[in-house]
């Protein structure tokens, strides 16, 4: 039963991804050719909100719902891989038009060939997972 | 009611997303989609011959019990609150992409030449969507986070490392998007 709540707050993020369209391959390339405020509204729209309470939470030392003090952990400092980690991908997100979240929605949704994009995934991060330590960071 | 079944406006979209963001935070968690595909892999017993995978994905099957909510989301919100007038992009972006041949949206959430279920007869498009996969999953572990993970989480929290990330994803979409894409339709 603990895990009902995680089930919940999926099924909420999965009908908004849905229905705001941003699991929409058309909706992803819309937005990198500058033809629609839609997607940037969303993302502005989520981080705006993101901001406001992430800082209320720390102002107010908010606790967790077991009554533990709520830690954010900071990213890892560094440049490189965020760079062309990001960069790569961005490149299959301009693609294929999803990323990891919606490749699990569109599944989910009854998009059959995106099984293909799940199981490209999880060869890249095998990949990433056997390289790792050869990589810049 | 038709609101429900029409395109959710971005600022209620935004907006509820956010909170998505807020409500693990508040249960102790943290949103970020990309980590999934570290657990499935180290759950398939991967740890035994990566040591990157050898960790203990049960700690993780929160993040998995989200991911399944949301593919339960994902069918709810495509069979029972769709309307044919969804996915209604910009005529332009409609008209560059029947040059590209690619089908308009008519309601569909993905074009059929990519998602159709034809492309299982087609080396191409199943090459297509591997080779997009694999950039995905190799880049948001590279990245350490997606979408989720970055954009949404690391920016509300100011991490500089997050913007780099974003920008990155930005940079390797418009490459993607306006000198890969008509090279390949």
């Amino acid at each position: 039963m603990k895990y009902i709540k995680f089930l919940i707050v999926g099924f909420v993020f999965g009908i908004v991804l849905t229905k705001s369209e941003a699991v929409s391959w058309y909706r992803i390339y819309e937005m990198f050719q500058f033809q629609s405020f839609h997607m940037y509204g969303i993302i502005s729209v989520a981080i705006a909100t993101g901001v406001i309470g992430i800082q209320l939470i720390k102002k107010n030392q908010l606790k967790a719902i077991d009554g533990t003090p709520i830690v954010i952990k900071d990213k890892e400092k560094g440049s490189a891989r965020y760079w062309i980690g990001g960069i790569f991908f961005g490149l299959g997100w301009g693609l294929v038009g999803s990323c990891p979240g919606p490749i699990f929605i569109l599944l989910g949704a009854g998009i059959l060939p995106v099984v293909v994009v799940l199981l490209g995934a999880l060869l890249g991060t095998v990949l990433y997972g056997i390289i790792k330590d050869r990589l810049p960071h | 009611m038709n609101a429900f079944f029409e395109t959710w406006p971005w600022y209620i979209s935004g907006f509820i997303i956010g909170m998505i963001m807020l409500c693990l935070t508040y249960f102790g968690k943290h949103f970020g989609m990309s980590s999934n595909l570290e657990s499935l892999c180290s759950m398939s017993g991967l740890g035994k011959k990566v040591a990157y995978f050898d960790f203990d994905w049960k700690a993780n099957k929160w993040n998995l019990m989200v991911v399944l909510g949301a593919m339960l989301g994902g069918f709810v919100a495509v069979h029972f609150m769709s309307d044919p007038s969804n996915v209604s992009i910009n005529p332009k972006t409609i008209a560059q992409l029947a040059a590209l041949g690619i089908d308009a949206p008519h309601g569909k959430l993905a074009p059929d030449v990519l998602f159709g279920n034809q492309i299982f007869t087609s080396p191409k498009s199943i090459f297509i969507l591997l080779i997009g996969g694999i950039l995905i999953g190799f880049g948001t572990r590279y990245a350490g986070g997606c979408t989720s993970g970055h954009a949404i989480s690391g920016l509300s929290n100011l991490q500089l490392p997050s913007l780099k990330a974003v920008i990155g994803f930005f940079i390797g979409g418009l490459i993607m998007v306006h000198f890969v894409l008509p090279l390949i339709f």
